[in-house]
């Protein structure tokens, strides 16, 4: 049997968890230094994991199983396949990066990254997971750590508010897909949770599959922060400590797209067809409404959740638009705004811990102090507004490519509307760059203001390695995109091979 | 060599990124920062003048291409070349950024203003370079934002202007701002365009689609016959490109970044990327888009023909220095864009080969010779700026020749030049775009010479404000004069100036032979 | 099914319960016997008593082969009485050990006299097959329970709730008792089989028969707390000493639940029956479910709050009991499941809040801010324990609401599905508050470190690892409940 590398990406961040839990402490810094190997370690699984992936031959990789409780067939199934190996990559660097940015976190650091590791072992479980009752399993284990580490260490003005929404949220969702998804298993007749199989044999009719296509989308949608469900995401960030904030848009929200993608459309492929259309609708409000939002906050996280929205709002079009090429722009938005908004997040993050202000109009002249956070965040900020050779650019395009395509090829009265939107949600480009110009003139430029002179320390070598990780990452993806999307095409090929067009 | 050879563009491109690098890895002082971008800057330069001399304008057609993997998705590669067309554009840039970094010698923060002008240059390079229609795109965008910081960042610290709700920004926010939003939203409609092509060709290749879509007439989109897709589309381009160059009535960001930009800046911004949006025609929308081009060439003579009238009207009516050199662009511009209505014509209809190879040629050579006296002229603003501290005409008040012969005598020659002297350059591109448009918009073009007649108006009152006329004694304790490092700015600009007017033939050859190439 | 004659080799059917009277004595002999500190020992030899006798049963007691009716057909040795019964034995034993540190209870033999009495009670109510048998057990069950509810007699609260309880208990049992009684009028057989068999033959009319279910189910449904019967539970758990509000709210209604099973999927599930009781069931499920969360979320007090948490419980193990109907097998297994999953995890809960009572003397959830900072493991096991009982992975609690999930739909129950999906949302809404509480809110001035004494250690890790082992690796377990499932049938 070959080295299980995917369940020791999955379980070795649960083991460390607990681990940490066991040390004393006072020990701060060896929890820190542990915690910093323990997602090295990971991370470096996961790189070795995305470039052994064998392109020729696509499908699903490095499988590995067990049975679970076969008295109803559930068993425990990993693998990966071009959709989610991106998506374990940035989970790694995000969780090396969440724990390089959460250096300075004084209050009960064992318990917050023994959170943190717990909420990684989640992540990466939904990622590789290909039963749906493991999928949930990791999916749930993904959600409480959130709840704790919001109301814990976030923003005290809105913190315990704000985590309980989120987590009410998202667990509402994720009941509603529980249900979808027991739902499938009963008509399937198949006894198995095995997504493989119910893939290949399930013979589901077209009334079934519309009926439940809505509670497994929707639910699990809810999380990837899908208008009119997205106003817990927002207010989660805000209140987020910074590291949570990078791994809830980094990577959270990602986990409600993927697995509406894996569950949903792939496993009821007639619903899909069905409910999609009316799915782009939506996706368009988001677009819009998401980044006229934005131009309104005042509080860069705010706008920077907002934006977030907006930016989902784009990966959920690609997913609507059912053709290759747009499920593609998915796959790469979701990896491009996973580091993006971690790069945002701990940008703000940095700026906060110093000067205590988040709000745009006291904020001011940052880059004089903080360079290498104010180029981090103008990068940022292009990618976000999609600059060309910016990994936003890459990743939307195929994204209106494919509503093109929807609208050139698809059936009558879909192309009269998706190219519409193509044109219209492209207007959230421009709203998204003038926000971002704005913001980035007011806080990173201009004088600084008095309040603020002395507090803005220079940054540590934690938090500078942090940025140069994910520029890295941002900046490989937009200047060579060769190298994701390949991958991400094997899996939209099998994506493509259900939804039979 | 061989490696030269085989990687010349691919070096050509991304060599300024070295310049980039070891300016940001330089000594914190502000002269060796200085000295080490200029002297990296010479790379890029000395490769193109290897370009030049090995391209074989002969034989036409692309040459010394890569086409690498980039993005295989959506099928897009990284496929670079160079014709008769690109080259002199690539070496105009190439050019003016040495003269550009020598021009800024003393701007504060130059670290990083000289990292984002090799980021600059590589945009730019890279539109002139891109054989991929997405390719080009990005580089087209990629270029706005080290321009937005060089005007945001660099620009004249003293303008302010008056928003809306009487709120008062920064004069350099401001038309930062615009600069790059115009830019952008004229960018989405081209994006749009761009995707359109892409979806329904499946490739993004510039020399397949240019023989794929004009011709391809299949049902894109269920609510719009494929000519009004591609009408539409066409207009998409159009727009863009109407910004970029600026063609009236798009053009009011223009005199708003000049005025705000640093003397580099403005520079670089109207000696080449004003030349990307005519480029653009000539490399996009004429070929991709014959039958529209040909059926909107006089839409585009007769908005070429407002830009120059009406533009030297404004620059007459300015007393900024800067924005009167400004409106001069618009103004230049405008002969170009005639130029290119007549090859948008021949895209469409039969044309007199001499009469398309004399316009066409004139707006390359054009382009070419108004980025030269642009440059130079928003070169002797800037000079003269930095001593007096201002631009208006008025305050300015006259006699600096008195103070300054060596600026005197260069400054009368750039306006000359720019004026169309017969024996500089600029006449020679005028005079052929005239001629090549007389035949077919003939009043357009007649009207045109009015606009001419106040060219020399206003260039002859800018010498007068500034040079001659009553001596103001303000600036007789003032060191009015150029220093070595500005001559030197100025010299191989005033050379090539009268060496294209004495010796046309020494750029219009190539030229010549890529329009005909072409649209021949 | 035939009633086998009296053999003495079946009394290794019941040797576990032989062996807890003896343990029941020793610990009466220690009460005279021991003095001072050494007292406490009583708690853990009735631990230890009662671990012995669950292995003894697994040793001796493991029904092999077909189930079989014993003693004149009052008992039927089957493995999901067994299961029951290992349930009721491990609950015993953790009771007794978080007796042992509370003041007025952990040093009188009485007491765990008492409540090894109500274990041998409970553990004839998962085994009864009789109805004579059945009130009997229910009845040694009941009266003990009251007992050890009202034990703190110098307490008045203690007194009244075991008043109350009493009272209630005595109503509801005589209700039940009249329903047993028309059964066995009308039937003539007091054996379960039998009674099934003449129903069966239709002779019963419909409006009886419901009547009879109707009052059968007064007696069940207070055991179990469901609405309407539920009104005691908060009052009586938050009077009662804490171990027995463990007790009572895990073993007892558990021991509710196999009556149940056992009367009404036996007995009572002839088609005109089912027809006339099951959707009335339906209705008890999903509303008990939304009352009991729905009250929870006003409590201020932990123990009330348990309580009504608990009645929400019950809500759902009857969501799993109506879907038998069409997935019988699958509906008594997710039902013992979630049975096992919630007596690991309520007893857990209720042991650190005996703990945490020790410390801070009080049950208010308020009391409890800044406990992770006191206390961080006894906050982790809480947070372990409270994070079960909301149904989150990979705790016990998530499987368990999973397999009840899974029976539900597979029944095709969707809207019973749903409201279950709402319910688990607005507990997990009351949950966090505590957590909040426990991990956000900063401890008083002056609060000290909380100290745990061994035998709570004990408890508590014990319990922990099983919350997370019936989470992840719960294959063993839920296949003991399948087998106990298909061991009815």
């Amino acid at each position: 049997m070959d080295f299980p590398i995917l369940s020791v990406i999955t379980f070795l961040p649960g083991v460390v968890g607990l681990a940490l839990l066991a040390f004393p402490e006072d020990k701060k810094e060896l929890i820190r230094w542990t915690s910093l190997i323990a997602a090295i370690v990971c991370m470096v699984l996961s790189i070795i994991v995305y470039f052994s992936y064998d392109i020729e031959l696509g499908g699903y990789q490095f499988e590995d199983r067990f049975d679970w409780i076969p008295a109803v067939g559930i068993s425990y199934i990993v693998a990966v396949d071009g959709l989610s190996l991106p998506m374990v990559l940035l989970t790694g660097i995000v969780m090396v990066t969440g724990v390089l940015i959460s250096w300075g976190i004084e209050d009960r650091p064992r318990e917050f990254f023994a959170l943190l590791f717990f909420l990684a072992m989640g992540v990466w479980g939904v990622f590789v997971a290909q039963d749906m009752f493991t999928l949930f399993f990791f999916y749930e284990v993904a959600v409480f750590p959130m709840y704790l580490m919001i109301a814990m260490w976030g923003w005290k003005k809105t913190r315990e508010y704000a985590a309980m929404k989120l987590t009410l949220f998202l667990v509402v969702g994720s009941l509603f897909a529980l249900i979808g998804a027991l739902a499938m298993y009963s008509a399937s007749g198949l006894g198995t949770f095995d997504m493989f199989i119910i893939q290949e044999q399930a013979e589901f009719t077209r009334e079934f599959q519309i009926t439940w296509f809505p509670f497994v989308f929707i639910g699990f949608i809810v999380l990837a922060g899908m208008f009119p469900f997205h106003n817990w995401s927002p207010v989660g960030h805000v209140a987020a400590p910074t590291a949570v904030s990078m791994f809830h848009a980094g990577v959270l929200m990602k986990l409600g797209a993927y697995a509406a993608l894996r569950v949903g459309v792939v496993l009821l492929p007639e619903g899909a067809k069905f409910w999609l259309p009316y799915v782009v609708v939506l996706a368009f409000v988001n677009v819009v409404y998401g980044s006229l939002i934005a131009m309104t906050r005042k509080d860069l996280k705010y706008m920077i959740g907002y934006s977030s929205v907006s930016h989902m709002g784009l990966v959920v079009l690609g997913i609507a638009t059912m053709n290759e090429i747009g499920l593609t722009g998915a796959g790469l938005q979701m990896f491009s705004h996973g580091a993006m908004t971690a790069l945002f997040f701990s940008c703000i993050g940095m700026v906060y811990d110093r000067a205590h202000t988040r709000m745009i109009p006291e904020l001011g002249g940052v880059m004089k102090k903080l360079p290498m956070v104010g180029v981090a965040f103008i990068i940022g900020g292009l990618v976000s507004m999609g600059m060309p050779l910016f990994s936003g650019f890459v990743a939307e395009l195929p994204i209106f490519m494919g509503a093109w395509r929807a609208g050139v090829q698809g059936p009558d009265f879909i192309a009269n509307y998706y190219a519409w939107i193509a044109i219209i949600s492209a207007l959230a480009i421009v709203i998204t760059a003038a926000y971002i110009i704005r913001a980035v003139s007011a806080v990173f430029f201009g004088p600084i203001p008095e309040k603020i002179e002395h507090e803005l320390t220079p940054i540590r070598w934690q938090d500078r390695t942090a940025i140069v990780i994910l520029l890295v990452s941002l900046l490989a993806l937009g200047f060579y995109p060769a190298w994701m999307d390949t991958v991400i095409k094997t899996g939209v090929d099998s994506v493509m091979a259900v939804l039979g067009a | 060599m061989e490696f030269i050879n085989n990687n010349l563009l691919m070096l050509i491109l991304f060599t300024p990124l070295l310049g980039m690098t070891a300016v940001m890895l330089a000594p914190n002082n502000k002269g060796t920062i200085a000295r080490i971008a200029f002297a990296f800057s010479l790379i890029p330069l000395l490769l193109t003048l290897y370009l030049w001399a090995n391209y074989d304008f002969v034989a036409g057609g692309f040459q010394f291409e890569v086409n690498a993997r980039w993005y295989p998705s959506v099928n897009a590669g990284f496929h670079l070349g160079v014709d008769g067309l690109s080259v002199p554009m690539v070496l105009l840039a190439n050019l003016l950024v040495p003269l550009c970094i020598l021009a800024s010698f003393n701007v504060d923060r130059i670290r990083g203003f000289m990292a984002l002008f090799f980021i600059l240059q590589v945009g730019t390079l890279g539109v002139f370079l891109s054989l991929d229609l997405l390719l080009f795109f990005a580089f087209y965008e990629v270029g706005l934002v080290p321009m937005y910081f060089l005007i945001n960042q660099w620009g004249s610290p003293k303008g302010k202007r008056e928003l809306s709700r009487g709120r008062i920004v920064p004069a350099r926010e401001y038309a930062s701002f615009k600069f790059m939003i115009y830019t952008m939203a004229a960018g989405l409609g081209l994006l749009l365009a761009i995707q359109l092509i892409g979806i329904t060709q499946g490739t993004f290749d510039l020399p397949t689609l240019y023989a794929t879509w004009p011709t391809s007439n299949e049902t894109f989109l269920n609510f719009a016959s494929a000519s009004t897709v591609k009408t539409v589309a066409f207009w998409a381009f159009f727009v863009a490109f109407a910004i970029k160059v600026p063609l009236f009535p798009f053009h009011t960001w223009l005199p708003d970044a000049h005025t705000e930009a640093p003397t580099a800046g403005s520079m670089i911004l109207a000696g080449v990327l004003l030349k990307l949006g005519a480029y653009g025609f000539l490399r996009l929308v004429i070929p991709l888009f014959p039958e529209q081009s040909a059926a909107a060439a006089p839409i585009i003579a007769l908005l070429g023909m407002l830009s120059i009238i009406l533009a030297a009207y404004s620059a007459y009516g300015q007393t900024d220095f800067k924005r009167l050199v400004a409106y001069s662009s618009v103004n230049h511009m405008g002969f170009v864009v005639l130029g290119l209505a007549v090859v948008a014509w021949a895209a469409g209809n039969a044309v007199d080969p001499t009469t398309l190879a004399l316009a066409g040629a004139g707006a390359v050579i054009q382009m070419f010779n108004h980025g030269l006296s642009a440059a130079a002229m928003f070169f002797l603003v800037g000079v003269v700026y930095e001593r007096a501290h201002t631009r208006n005409l008025d305050e300015l008040g006259g006699g600096i020749w008195q103070y300054a012969p060596i600026y005197g005598g260069m400054l009368i020659f750039s306006s000359m030049a720019s004026l169309g002297l017969p024996g500089l350059n600029g006449f020679v591109g005028e005079f052929a775009i005239v001629r090549g448009s007389w035949p077919i918009f003939t009043f357009y073009t007649a009207l045109s010479m009015i606009g001419l007649f106040m060219t020399g108006a206003y260039v002859l009152k800018g010498i007068r404000k500034v040079l001659h006329g009553p001596i103001n004694p303000h600036w007789a304790d003032h060191n009015m004069e150029m220093n070595v490092r500005e001559i030197a700015v100025m010299a191989p600009l005033l050379v090539l100036m009268l060496l294209i007017g004495v010796w046309p033939a020494s750029i219009a050859n190539m030229i010549n032979y890529a329009i005909v190439h072409l649209f021949g | 099914m035939d009633f086998t004659t009296f053999e003495a080799a079946h009394f290794l059917a019941i040797l576990p319960e032989i062996v807890l009277i003896a343990v029941a004595a020793l610990v009466m002999f220690m009460d005279v016997v021991q003095k001072g500190e050494s007292r406490r020992m009583m708690g853990y030899v009735t631990a230890i008593g009662l671990m012995a006798a669950m292995f003894i049963g697994i040793g001796f007691s493991l029904p092999m082969g077909d189930p079989k009716l014993l003693f004149g057909g009052t008992i039927r040795h089957d493995m999901l009485g067994f299961v029951f019964r290992m349930m009721f034995l491990v609950a015993g034993a953790i009771t007794a050990l978080i007796t042992m540190d509370v003041k007025g209870l952990g040093k009188r033999g009485d007491f765990y006299a008492v409540l090894i009495a109500a274990v041998i009670g409970m553990n004839f109510m998962a085994i009864a097959s009789d109805l004579i048998m059945l009130y009997l057990a229910i009845e040694t069950t009941s009266i003990s329970a009251y007992a050890l509810t009202g034990f703190l007699l110098n307490s008045d609260r203690s007194a009244e709730s075991g008043l109350k309880y009493f009272l209630f208990g005595a109503v509801t049992s005589t209700v039940m008792l009249f329903g047993f009684s028309l059964l066995y009028g009308f039937t003539g057989h007091t054996n379960l089989y039998g009674i099934a068999e003449a129903l069966g033959a239709g002779n019963v009319p419909f409006v009886t028969l419901i009547g009879i279910a109707v009052m059968i189910l007064v007696g069940i449904g207070f055991k179990i707390s469901a609405f309407p019967f539920h009104f005691w539970t908060p009052d009586v758990y938050e009077g009662a000493p804490t171990p027995i509000t463990a007790f009572v709210s895990t073993a007892s209604k558990t021991a509710g639940f196999i009556v149940l099973i056992r009367v009404f999927i036996i007995a009572l599930s002839t088609n005109s029956g089912v027809a006339g009781w099951l959707p009335l069931m339906m209705a008890i499920a999903a509303v008990t479910t939304t009352i009991g969360n729905l009250v929870a979320l006003a409590q201020t007090n932990i123990k009330r709050l348990l309580a009504y948490s608990s009645i929400a419980h019950a809500g759902y193990t009857l969501m799993a009991f109506v879907a038998f109907e069409s997935q019988p097998e699958q509906s008594v297994s997710a039902a013992t499941f979630y049975l096992m999953t919630y007596i690991a995890t309520n007893l857990l809960a209720f042991a650190i809040i005996i703990v945490f009572a020790r410390a801070a003397g009080s049950d208010e959830i308020k009391d409890y801010a800044g406990m992770s900072r006191r206390s961080p493991y006894l906050a982790h096991m809480m947070l372990v324990a409270f994070l079960s009982l909301a149904g989150i992975p990979p705790l016990a609690g998530f499987l368990g609401k999973f397999f009840i999930f899974k029976v539900v739909v597979d029944a095709g129950l969707y809207w019973l599905a749903i409201v279950g999906a709402i319910n688990a949302l607005v507990a997990l809404y009351y949950y966090l508050i505590v957590m909040k509480v426990v991990y956000v809110d900063p401890a008083p001035e002056g609060a000290s470190k909380i100290s745990i004494t061994r035998p709570y250690q004990i408890a508590m890790v014990a319990l922990t690892i099983s919350v997370i082992v019936l989470g992840t690796a719960a294959t063993p377990w839920y296949n003991w409940a399948i087998a106990g499932a298909s061991s009815l049938f």
